[in-house]
């Protein structure tokens, strides 16, 4: 297993725009997904937060843990108010600068679907970031949509785990013609920075959507959690790729891939889960993974 | 310049002439024809202003949440369901003290569908901290645009112009149209205390504890409080610009008045008629029209109203379980006056039914008569 990540000379020299104080759990995914987002984006950008886990990372009045300006909204609105600041700045004639929304899978799969949808018709120039850790995690762990089938959830608890598979998210957003939808995990980071790097300097609605994990939701050790999230990429349940301009790339390819049971049963939240349906899993995983590389094929 | 406009084009004429510069609005019947006329004006180029076309009503103040923060100048529009979904947004701009100054054409709310004047939308909406004002004409629409940014820009609070679904909104009359130079002289650009800032990075809208979040509250309060006397400086400046004269209450033969009927809105106009048909009869009736409601500009309805002996509160509204909302307000209003009047409630016009001069003088000579009970709505023009 690979320990440490040789990360590229010019994302260690990128400028570091979180400062310590971070009130995130151990291990937490999204922490560590601002800080490689941020040293992507750099200080013109503009962060557009709704109600998510990073309402309450980000630090309480009158601390903030971020050398960027930061815009707190309600809970549906991230991409709709992130449309207004960047209404406002262009009014300003600040251009430059990129207006970032940073939602978690219930503002981005659930209640912010709408606005979401909304800004992505009329192709607002917006980089919109779902950090997605499979859950309502700031609330105590509930299921979203975008809760894969046969997890534990507070909501979804023994004898009643979640039946429904996560939406396809990016499929969502494609089918809107943006310029730019892009996955990353926080287990590559080179590949992570290099799509912000990208997505700063293209014009339009732009969608990442980060596999970020949460230890206490997850039912995973804290130290184990970048070594986990790499395992989802690794069994291609959580493939990285980008559609810029309708042209499909995988950027990270396993060199191995290992079968989605080892990743499930790394987790606690799936612990309950039968064999058929982890069978189930492995076979819908294939077929995605299968269909994504004739997509990368055909749109060459 | 004289022009006979609609109630809907005077507000996109005060958007205009605020150099309003994003626009975020949701069409909704009968608030339409204002985004449609401003949509004209920035497609001409008449307006130097983004307009944000959004999916929602909810996502038409979410947007201005962005714009304001960013400090320009914002504006919305809508009625109705489209004020009712604004709810949250509502609670939220005000809290995040941005200036932001949304028309609302007052419409009955459903169920059943019901699109005519009511003003069950805007009073539902009176605790979510924005300034309201209520409007009678066309004319006095145009100029609370206007007056209404430079209002909410002093406070940093935001604030709602209303006025009634078609009697206003789609009825022509004859407006003044000022001219922009004396607008900007009035009106300055806006110069927010903070906004999105890189030299000067700060968070907006953020986490606050129990240890702070009183007082942030508590200052809301007593700037909303201010805008009793921030908004009467203002009406005397208009007046000085612009030649036109508008209080937080108006009143009408008030003087002599043995009774006063209150109103807001367009029912405003049918009651001076009113007014002068009960002298004629012989009733002594005065008029309080309703302008700034919220904050309640408690001392200057106690002046107008606390000297006579009977008041009688028009309600285009009804609250299940309560009655009209105006005459629990003026209630209390009047309540700590060591000698009130006695307040009696009328409810009239709900969901866009017509309000003559005749109906209010039924109104008010049945108070008169003594037959009225003070306890229960008097239900004017109720079929059975």
């Amino acid at each position: 297993m690979q320990r440490f990540i040789n990360l590229s000379e010019e994302m260690r020299k990128g400028p570091d725009l979180v400062t310590p104080g971070l009130l995130s759990c151990q291990g937490c995914g999204t922490a560590l997904a601002m800080k490689l987002a941020l040293k992507g984006l750099g200080e013109r950008t503009v962060v557009v937060i709704p109600a998510c886990c990073w309402s309450i990372i980000i630090g309480t009045y009158p601390h903030s843990t971020l050398n960027v300006p930061v815009v707190h909204v309600p809970f549906e609105t991230a991409a709709v108010a992130a449309s207004g600041v960047r209404a406002g700045l262009d009014v300003r004639g600040e251009e430059d600068v990129t207006v970032m929304a940073w939602a978690g899978d219930g503002g981005t799969f659930d209640i912010g679907l709408q606005s979401l949808s909304g800004a992505a018709e009329r192709n607002e120039d917006i980089l919109y970031v779902c950090y997605d850790n499979e859950a309502y995690m700031n609330t105590g762990i509930q299921r979203s949509s975008a809760t894969p089938v046969g997890a534990w959830t507070t909501t979804t608890p023994g004898g009643s785990l979640k039946q429904e598979p996560k939406k396809d998210m990016e499929g969502i957003m494609l089918a809107h013609g943006i310029p730019y939808v892009a996955t990353a995990s926080v287990a590559y980071p080179d590949d992570f920075f290099e799509k912000f790097k990208k997505a700063k300097g293209i014009k339009g609605t732009r969608f990442i959507h980060i596999l970020s994990p949460c230890p206490p939701g997850w039912r995973i050790d804290s130290a184990k959690s970048i070594q986990v999230t790499r395992m989802a990429t690794q069994c291609c349940i959580f493939p990285l790729y980008e559609v810029e301009a309708g042209i499909t790339r995988v950027t990270v390819r396993p060199e191995e891939v290992i079968p989605v049971s080892r990743y499930l049963r790394s987790q606690g939240r799936f612990r309950e889960m039968g064999e058929d349906t982890m069978e189930l899993v492995q076979v819908l995983t294939e077929q995605r993974w299968n269909s994504l590389l004739e997509r990368e094929t055909s749109t060459k | 310049m004289r022009q006979v406009i609609k109630g809907n084009h005077a507000v996109s004429h005060g958007v205009r002439l605020s150099k309003v510069k994003v626009i975020s609005a949701y069409p909704i019947t009968p608030q339409t024809t204002i985004v449609e006329e401003l949509s004209e004006m920035c497609a001409s180029g008449a307006l130097d202003a983004k307009f944000i076309k959004v999916e929602s009503e909810h996502s038409a103040l979410a947007a201005l949440i962005g714009s304001a923060t960013a400090g320009v100048r914002s504006f919305t529009a809508t009625s109705s369901q489209g004020l009712l979904l604004m709810h949250e947004v509502l609670h939220w701009v005000c809290g995040a003290r941005l200036p932001i100054v949304l028309a609302n054409v007052n419409r009955a709310v459903g169920a059943g569908w019901n699109i005519w004047a009511d003003q069950t939308d805007s009073i539902s909406q009176r605790d979510t901290g924005w300034i309201q004002i209520y409007c009678e004409s066309n004319q006095e629409v145009l100029d609370s645009v206007i007056m209404a940014y430079k209002l909410a820009e002093k406070l940093m609070l935001p604030v709602m112009v209303s006025y009634d679904a078609f009697f206003l909104s789609h009825t022509s009359e004859v407006v003044d149209i000022p001219d922009q130079d004396t607008v900007d002289q009035f009106l300055p650009p806006f110069e927010p205390p903070h906004k999105v800032d890189f030299a000067d990075p700060r968070m907006f809208g953020g986490m606050i504890g129990p240890e702070i979040y009183y007082e942030e509250r508590y200052c809301i309060h007593k700037d909303a409080m201010a805008a009793i006397k921030t908004y009467s400086e203002i009406c005397q400046q208009f007046q000085e610009a612009f030649g036109r004269e508008y209080a937080l209450a108006e009143s009408y033969m008030v003087d002599d008045a043995e009774i006063i009927v209150v109103t807001a809105g367009t029912i405003t106009s049918v009651a001076r008629i009113a007014v002068r048909k009960a002298r004629e009869k012989g009733i002594k009736l005065g008029l309080m029209k309703l302008r700034l409601f919220r904050p309640v500009p408690y001392e200057l309805w106690r002046g107008i109203l606390g000297g006579v002996n009977k008041v009688v509160v028009i309600d285009r509204n009804l609250i299940g379980g309560v009655g009209g909302a105006f005459v629990s307000e003026i209630r209390s209003a009047l309540f700590p006056l060591e000698k009130r009047p006695v307040v009696y409630s009328a409810i009239a016009g709900l969901g866009g039914r017509d309000v003559t001069p005749a109906d209010v003088l039924g109104i008010v000579e049945h108070v008169a008569s003594g037959k009225a009970d003070v306890d229960t709505p008097i239900f004017w023009g109720l079929k059975e």
